[in-house]
């Protein structure tokens, strides 16, 4: 099944952290370039209109007319700003007094209190103008005396736009900064959903204690989603094992009472054909006993599995106490089982008792199982670096190509398994046994035909 | 018009080859003159103030680097250059004027086309007007003195020393003293309002002068030669590249630059708005700023160095400020107001005889 497009939440992040930067910057610089717009034509305004009031101040009447004497040093003054280009205008009554008498005039004519400020297009440039109304006497009559000074705004824009630049190089500045810190903040935030997955992919497979790992508040429901899904594998697990066992107990016990009734009924059976049946009763109850013991084992190493106890383990008596056991089986089918072993105390691991012993049991059994008449098992005990590894090998049938990993999953059996009793769980429990403890099993081929189980177990 | 401005114009046109081919023009040319490269393709027309003998060498060395163009010289009264830009549209590449103010209006008023070049951009602030007007050549505007007429009395460094020494000496200097006409030249007007916006004094001395019943003149080289002549014997306010050449052949003149301050006045080029080859007035105008072309400028044709570095070394050096200032000059009611003064001024009551 393909996955659906897996989305980072990091790069989600570092996104959106990216572009709240540049809508930042952007922001600065158009609010810089307003402001400064604003400011750098509130200040040329401010000395427009002052250079215009100076030059009405030059404004008088005299016994031949209405004179203007214009100032240099305020024409200079105005220019000097922003090296602009300045037309003038004055009109008394309805008539141009001097300057250019086609500069536009102001819609509103100023009442003397105060200034027009306008914009108007003359002479293929964008003029700024401030317009100053006056009255003054002419001859005799008092006249209105309008003073239009017009300037263009080059200095202005140079002014604005240099400010605006500037805020937009702090803009790409801050930008700039912005995108390591964004990536160190993203892997900030992140991180403790990174310990938190660490801590829970580091964790054996059958470990299924809940999770007690410091984490941000943030997080904390997802913990305890985790936690309480936890419990609920944990109690689902117990439960089927527990039924399992259960299931297991009731078959057995009824079944060694069928067995004793058809040992009876063997001994007292007098036709050859009735005789024959019986035996072959007793052989399916065997079989029935045997795979109910081993899903009861199988259960049992699942569950202690969870709940080790730590117990310093001698498995040479170990081993030697299962070969005297299962001696009577191996003499029954005249198969000669061998076991070098150290002395006692040579070989040691620390682990769960009943698990290990049912380990070893299992592989013995499972050597012997497929092993015909007249062949050899052979048990060998030895150190291999920190490890203790238990060999177990055969002259049975063989592995007929078939994988160790095939081979230990559950109710899996070899491929030649043929008229041999078994339930498929024997090497499952060695398997889940080596796990559990942090050891390993393999099977291989031997030489000269049959098969060598190997468990290695860390020593003690 | 003055009697020796046409003498000498004559003397010029002489030696000019006098093109009769220019389309009619509205405008008063009063010499046309063509160089050539040596192998023209294209042409410059260059619109001028100055003589085309004072300038020959400069556009000699430009041809000399272009000899694929030649250069139509123009030469007109200031006047008459800003009308044929202002009025007419006059097809021209180049406008070189020493008359600030009506280059300034020029440019002011939208006639000038923007230029930007390494050297254009290598001026100091003073020698241009944003990306439009430029200076070329800074002159400075001087007194001169007949050295043998004035023998036993100070020469004057400052304007206050000018003053006392007419005031002390009425009978030596009456009807012996010069200065330009305001109402006649353009560049006498400028240098008058100049000196009146710069210092009290200018008034002073132009009472001086009224009372001395000092002779006006059109031009520099009138006053110059008058000097020259005997029949004055001080010229306030001449342009300093006439002053120096006329010195060089009358030893007896001498040339001061007032120590209070002294004027400098920038010929400026600008590039029209109706150039029909407005690259190839630039390219003129880029040699004039030139290195090579300022050099040029300071040796043969006679005009001072334009650079800080001169105008540093002589503290009394001020240039006349190129910016809108100067459009209060042309402003009609303004200079008439200004030479009903002066005209007040001059014309004194013969109190002191």
């Amino acid at each position: 099944m393909a996955r659906p497009e897996a989305h980072s939440l990091r790069r989600r992040l570092l996104l959106q952290l990216l572009l709240g930067a540049a809508v930042m910057a952007l922001g600065l610089y158009l609010a810089v370039r307003a402001t400064a717009e604003r400011a750098t034509e509130a200040a040329q305004d401010a000395i427009l209109i002052a250079a215009a009031e100076n030059i009405s101040d030059g404004l008088r009447g005299t016994e031949v007319g209405v004179e203007i004497d214009l100032n240099r040093a305020t024409f200079s003054m105005v220019a000097a700003a922003g090296q602009d280009r300045l037309f003038w205008r004055v009109e008394v009554g309805r008539e141009t007094l001097t300057g250019y008498d086609d500069l536009p005039l102001p819609g509103m004519v100023p009442d003397g209190t105060g200034p027009v400020v306008y914009e108007a297009s003359y002479r293929g440039a964008d003029l700024r103008l401030a317009a100053v109304g006056r009255s003054v006497m002419d001859r005799d009559s008092l006249q209105p005396a309008l003073i239009v000074l017009g300037q263009t705004r080059f200095g202005q824009r140079a002014i604005a736009d240099r400010l605006a630049n500037g805020a937009a190089l702090a803009g790409l500045a801050f930008f700039a900064l912005a995108v390591p810190l964004s990536l160190i903040f993203t892997s900030s935030v992140l991180a403790p959903v990174r310990r938190l997955a660490e801590a829970v992919s580091r964790r054996g497979p059958a470990d299924l204690r809940s999770m007690d790992h410091p984490t941000p508040r943030e997080l904390a429901p997802f913990q305890e989603a985790l936690n309480s899904f936890i419990a609920r594998l944990r109690m689902t697990l117990s439960q089927t094992e527990t039924f399992i066992a259960e299931a297991a107990h009731h078959i057995r016990t009824p079944l060694s009472t069928v067995r004793a009734e058809a040992e009876i009924a063997l001994r007292r059976a007098e036709g050859e054909e009735s005789r024959a049946r019986l035996r072959s009763v007793i052989r399916a109850v065997d079989e029935s006993a045997r795979s109910a013991g081993q899903l009861l084992d199988h259960a049992m190493v699942a569950y202690r599995s969870n709940r080790m106890t730590q117990a310093r383990i001698d498995l040479s008596a170990m081993l030697g106490d299962l070969a005297r056991s299962f001696g009577p089986t191996a003499d029954l089918r005249d198969i000669s089982l061998t076991m070098i072993v150290p002395g006692p105390d040579a070989a040691e691991v620390i682990g769960d008792r009943v698990l290990v012993e049912s380990a070893l049991r299992n592989l013995i059994d499972n050597a012997l199982k497929y092993t015909d008449a007249e062949g050899t098992v052979h048990v060998s005990l030895r150190h291999d670096g920190g490890l203790v590894v238990i060999e177990v090998c055969d002259t049975g049938r063989g592995l007929a190509g078939a994988e160790t990993s095939m081979l230990t999953a559950r109710f899996q059996r070899g491929p030649n398994a043929g008229t041999v009793v078994g339930s498929g769980l024997g090497l499952t429990i060695v398997a889940e046994v080596a796990r559990a403890m942090g050891g390993a099993f393999d099977l291989s081929p031997a030489e000269g035909g049959g098969t060598c189980a190997r468990l290695s177990l860390p020593a003690g | 018009m003055c009697k020796a401005v046409i003498a000498s114009r004559l003397k010029a046109l002489t030696c000019l080859l006098l093109l009769v081919a220019l389309p009619a023009a509205a405008f008063e040319i009063e010499a046309e003159r063509l160089f050539h490269g040596r192998a023209p393709v294209a042409e410059v027309r260059l619109l001028s103030t100055t003589d085309s003998d004072i300038a020959a060498p400069l556009i000699e060395a430009f041809l000399s680097t272009r000899p694929d163009l030649s250069v139509r010289y123009v030469m007109a009264s200031s006047r008459e250059v800003f009308a044929a830009i202002a009025d007419e549209g006059a097809p021209f590449d180049l406008v070189m004027s020493s008359a600030m103010d009506l280059q300034m209006k020029l440019a002011n008023d939208g006639f000038a086309r923007p230029h930007a070049s390494d050297v254009a951009a290598a001026l100091p602030d003073w020698a241009r007007w944003r990306d439009l007007l430029f200076g070329f050549a800074l002159e400075p505007v001087v007194v001169i003195v007949s050295l043998k007429g004035i023998e036993g009395l100070p020469i004057p460094q400052t304007r206050r020393d000018l003053i006392a020494l007419l005031r002390e000496n009425p009978a030596h200097f009456s009807g012996r003293v010069a200065t330009y006409d305001p109402h006649l030249s353009g560049a006498g007007y400028l240098f008058f309002t100049e000196d009146a916006r710069q210092t009290d004094a200018f008034w002073r001395l132009a009472e001086v002068m009224g009372r001395l019943e000092a002779r006006l003149y059109c031009c520099s080289v009138d006053m110059i030669e008058d000097l020259a002549a005997g029949n004055i014997l001080i010229a306030y306010n001449v342009v300093g590249s006439y002053a120096a050449s006329h010195a060089r052949r009358i030893p007896d003149t001498g040339i001061v630059e007032l120590q209070d301050f002294t004027q400098a006045l920038l010929r400026t080029g600008l590039i029209p708005v109706t150039a029909p080859r407005p690259d190839l007035g630039a390219a003129l105008l880029d040699f004039t700023l030139s290195p090579e072309g300022q050099a040029l400028a300071r040796g043969p044709t006679g005009f001072p160095p334009l650079d800080s570095g001169a105008i540093r070394l002589s503290a009394h050096i001020r240039p006349i400020r190129l910016d809108p200032g100067l459009l209060v000059g042309l402003d009609r009611m303004t200079r008439a107001i200004f030479l009903r003064e002066w005209d007040a001024a001059l014309n004194q009551p013969l109190a002191g005889r």
